[in-house]
């Protein structure tokens, strides 16, 4: 049977068009679809191979379309382990059929319980907050509370937030429809479009820049964002977070919305150990480490440090909501949206 | 034929979602946002074909018809912004007018203005996203306007001169129509780029086709009604290619004179000449210099940090699979036009027209249409062959760079097929005929008739699909194999990111890259059109 094989690989071969994948299993390795882009794990991926001799080969895009790509493969797919920075997009993954459970005592008691699927299908590696950031000179702290309380009358054309074609803002209002009930969340949003200072648009540096210049006195952002703006190497940039600070909204209830990244093993995978060795080194110390010094996201074990920015911004509660939920709840959420005119 | 159906495949594969149901998903779009996507695709399109005619038009006939200071600088440099993507000079012009941005802060500072005092522009808006796309999409128009007006005869603007004519009557009422074809073709193309435009009409919030189809197909997770919105945008293309049809007629547009001389340009009267110069600088300030500029100043910011090895495979990768579908897609090119031209049935027509239709769909979605029958064949010939020749052949095709550049095709194969097409129209049926009573093979009428006439279309194709698939982003994004990367993907990855500074020295590489074949390509043209002057 050799003749075929080597016949079949020989096509694309000849046409000079690189390899096949999944045929080449010979060294070790371990192939990654991620949502992460490349060049932000490239370093901790390169401290793997370094560590374990496991070459990662990867293929970076978006999250969707890496869903699509491995559904689609079936079990051909030459996919070990998919790398989501959003926990909606591991449980569609999951409901596909597209992942595999892993038991590993290292993950399991790295990993809190409520960052991980019960069964062991995905484990969260660092936790995105979104919280709510103001004007430090415009706007005093105490006038702030809630999410709910952002659609009252006196943010009227104070509020930047991006479009809600974005899946953080989709996550943000499932979370609130999971809290609030979907009456109450469309009220809420109709009257938050109404305290836009003007149409969405843009990305969530655009919003704390928006902040910062004046044009409105109220965002919505991920943290990280404004943590990377802090250590940027643009000083325009680096004076514009000097204007910005952090709120932590709901402490008083629920906690401030959060959402994870996170990892799992392919249904298909061909490199079964090396993935999940590659999932408990992301959970090791320093991996944690460069998640909450350089990449400026909060690394899902406690007590790990963090970069001096985070570190400033203090502890803070989170929305203990199941990280399904976001999921399951995504669609209603972007039809709710279009409804009050979010664009 | 059936090549072009195989390349028409994908196109099918996304249109045959749109018999699968939706469930209530199509009463809430038609309820809420679907007026939204059709006005703003609409009023985006006009605003986009406005623009570039007027521009690209403009400036084709200034620099090949008229003398004025800076002519022969422009001819090729007008055509530079063609090389910068869309996405990209959206970004850089953002950075620079945003409120936040260098511009605004400083009038600010100048006139002590706060927010609300005065009104600027806003760049992320509707009319902002008809100027960036206008300002990367005139040279589609202006290429493909300015090879008509040079290869137009001496005599008829000859004609219209002796008869009375002024430069500019002489224009509208000779050359204009003449170069029409050529003009539409190019117009079309624009078009059908604007229609695809996903990055940046999202990135300005503004809601079109592109954006709508990505939020029903990911955040509602319906794959059926997304394609059903991909169809919609589909008949939008057929409307536009049957009213240019229409409006055509039965009317050719060949060529009746042989004169073909090197044409005198018009001397334009100081002023006017200057106006002509003040013109063309301000376009191409607007549509490169600027950018280019802003691009390298963040470039020089973070220059250090990202130019290495691995900058240059990027490079590599990017020329390597340019330059491989520029050539293949002129190939099929060649083969469906003169199929169309030999064997004009409505059905090689259908199927022609079927295969460039490719080019309007946003990449993404052309990606899925190219990934499920990939991901099927080579599913089933695993399945065969485990089951008869017990081993696993895995994923033959899907993953690959076949996979890959047959996405391309599909995508770009419009811009070969339609300048090509554009070409081959100005060869008249007769002079085949003629070649043919002669005694002459068909291959000697291609050799000695055909080729000469055709150089400089099929150099603009070629010229065209690598400039085109350099800059191309969601389909190599999803398709290509692991540890590929190409300028783009990485230029999105850090634009994406929010992070402008570090996406710029691949996206000023993307740039020069193009800037190269652009270039060569260019005086190519010009030379070729002054070889044919001078045998004549």
């Amino acid at each position: 049977m050799k003749p075929f094989k080597s016949f079949f690989t020989l096509i694309p071969a000849l046409l000079g068009l690189g390899m096949t994948p999944g045929i080449s299993q010979a060294a070790e390795e371990v192939n990654l679809y991620s949502a992460r882009m490349e060049s932000l794990i490239k370093p901790l991926l390169n401290q793997f191979t370094q560590d374990t001799g496991i070459k990662v080969n990867v293929v970076s895009g978006k999250a969707d379309e890496l869903l699509q790509r491995l559904k689609l493969e079936g079990r051909n797919s030459p996919a070990d382990m998919l790398l989501t920075t959003d926990a909606g997009r591991l449980h569609r993954a999951l409901e596909a059929e597209l992942l595999q459970t892993v038991s590993s005592d290292i993950l399991n008691e790295r990993v809190p319980s409520s960052y991980r699927d019960p069964e062991g299908h995905w484990y969260g590696l660092s936790l995105r907050a979104r919280p709510i950031m103001y004007a430090v000179d415009r706007v005093n702290p105490e006038q702030l509370s809630t999410y709910e309380q952002l659609a009252s009358d006196e943010w009227d054309n104070k509020i930047c937030i991006r479009s809600s074609s974005n899946i953080y803002n989709q996550s943000l209002v499932a979370s609130m429809i999971a809290a609030d009930g979907e009456d109450t969340t469309q009220a809420w949003a109709e009257n938050l479009v109404a305290n836009f200072a003007r149409p969405p648009q843009g990305g969530d540096r655009d919003q704390i820049k928006a902040v910062a210049a004046g044009q409105c006195d109220i965002a919505v952002a991920n943290t990280y964002y404004l943590a990377g703006m802090h250590y940027s190497q643009d000083e325009s940039e680096r004076q514009a977070a000097e204007k910005v600070a952090v709120f932590w909204p709901n402490q008083a209830d629920r906690g401030t919305h959060i959402n994870i990244s996170g990892a799992a093993v392919t249904a298909a995978a061909k490199n079964r150990d090396n993935a999940i060795k590659l999932l408990e080194f992301l959970t090791s110390d320093a991996a944690q480490r460069w998640y909450g010094m350089v990449n400026g996201e909060y690394p899902v074990r406690e007590g790990i440090e963090m970069n001096d920015t985070l570190a400033s911004w203090g502890e803070f509660k989170s929305d203990d909501l199941n990280m399904r939920q976001l999921g399951e709840l995504n669609a209603q959420a972007l039809r709710l949206m279009d409804k009050a005119g979010w664009r | 034929m059936i090549l072009a159906l195989l390349l028409a495949l994908p196109v099918i594969v996304v249109s045959a979602h749109v018999f699968l149901p939706a469930d209530d998903i199509w009463q809430h779009l038609t309820e809420t946002v679907l007026a939204d996507y059709i006005s703003q695709s609409l009023w985006l399109s006009l605003g986009v074909a406005v623009g570039t005619l007027v521009l690209g038009v403009s400036a084709a006939w200034l620099t090949s018809m008229c003398q004025f200071p800076g002519r022969g600088v422009f001819e090729w440099a007008l055509l530079l912004p063609m090389a910068m993507p869309a996405y990209i000079i959206a970004y850089t012009y953002t950075g620079l007018l945003d409120f936040a941005g260098p511009v605004q802060t400083l009038l600010r500072e100048w006139m002590g203005w706060g927010y609300g005092d005065y009104w600027f522009p806003p760049i992320r808006s509707l009319g902002g996203a008809i100027v960036m796309l206008t300002l990367v999409l005139y040279p589609y128009v202006y290429l493909l306007s300015r090879a008509a007006f040079l290869n137009q005869s001496l005599c008829v603007l000859d004609v219209s001169r002796t008869l009375g004519n002024t430069p500019s009557q002489t224009f509208f009422r000779v050359a204009l129509p003449l170069a029409r074809p050529a003009i539409i073709a190019g117009l079309s193309l624009a078009l059908m780029e604007t229609l695809a435009d996903y990055g940046t009409v999202s990135y300005f919030g503004i809601s079109t086709f592109t954006t709508g189809i990505f939020r029903t197909w990911f955040g509602m997770g319906s794959a059926a009604a997304a394609a059903q919105l991909a169809a919609l945008l589909m008949v939008f293309v057929l409307v536009l290619i049957v009213m240019e049809k229409l409006s055509r007629r039965q009317a050719q547009y060949h060529h009746t004179s042989r004169h073909h001389q090197q044409l005198k340009r018009f001397q334009l009267s100081t002023s006017k000449a200057w106006l002509a110069f003040a013109f063309c600088l301000t376009v191409l300030l607007a549509s490169f210099v600027i950018p280019a500029a802003q691009l390298l100043q963040w470039t020089l910011l973070v220059a250090d940090s990202v130019i290495d090895d691995a900058f240059m495979t990027l490079v590599y990768n990017s020329l390597k699979l340019a330059s491989l579908t520029a050539l293949l897609a002129l190939f099929l090119a060649l083969l469906l036009s003169y199929g169309k031209r030999l064997f004009g049935g409505a059905l090689v027509r259908f199927a022609v027209r079927l295969a460039s239709m490719g080019y309007a769909i946003p990449g993404a979605v052309i990606a899925v249409g190219v990934m499920i029958p990939f991901a099927w064949l080579d599913n089933s010939i695993d399945s065969w062959s485990r089951t008869n020749l017990d081993f696993s052949t895995g994923l033959l095709l899907s993953g690959t760079l076949v996979a890959v550049i047959f996405a391309y095709l599909v995508r770009f194969l419009a811009v070969a097929i339609q300048t090509v097409e554009s070409g081959l129209g100005q060869v008249r049926l007769s002079m085949d005929e003629a070649a043919r009573s002669l005694g002459h093979s068909p291959l000697a009428v291609l050799r000695k008739i055909h080729m000469p006439m055709l150089r400089g279309s099929l150099l603009t194709a070629l010229l065209l699909v690598f400039v085109d698939v350099l800059k191309e982003l969601p389909a190599t994004l999803i398709l290509r194999p692991f540890n590929f990367n190409t300028l783009a993907v990485k230029t999105f990855e850090l634009a994406s990111d929010e992070r402008l500074a570090e996406a710029a020295p691949t996206a000023l590489a993307i740039v020069a890259t193009g800037l190269l074949p652009v270039i060569i390509l260019s005086i190519a043209i010009t030379r070729s059109r002054q070889l044919d002057s001078d045998k004549a």
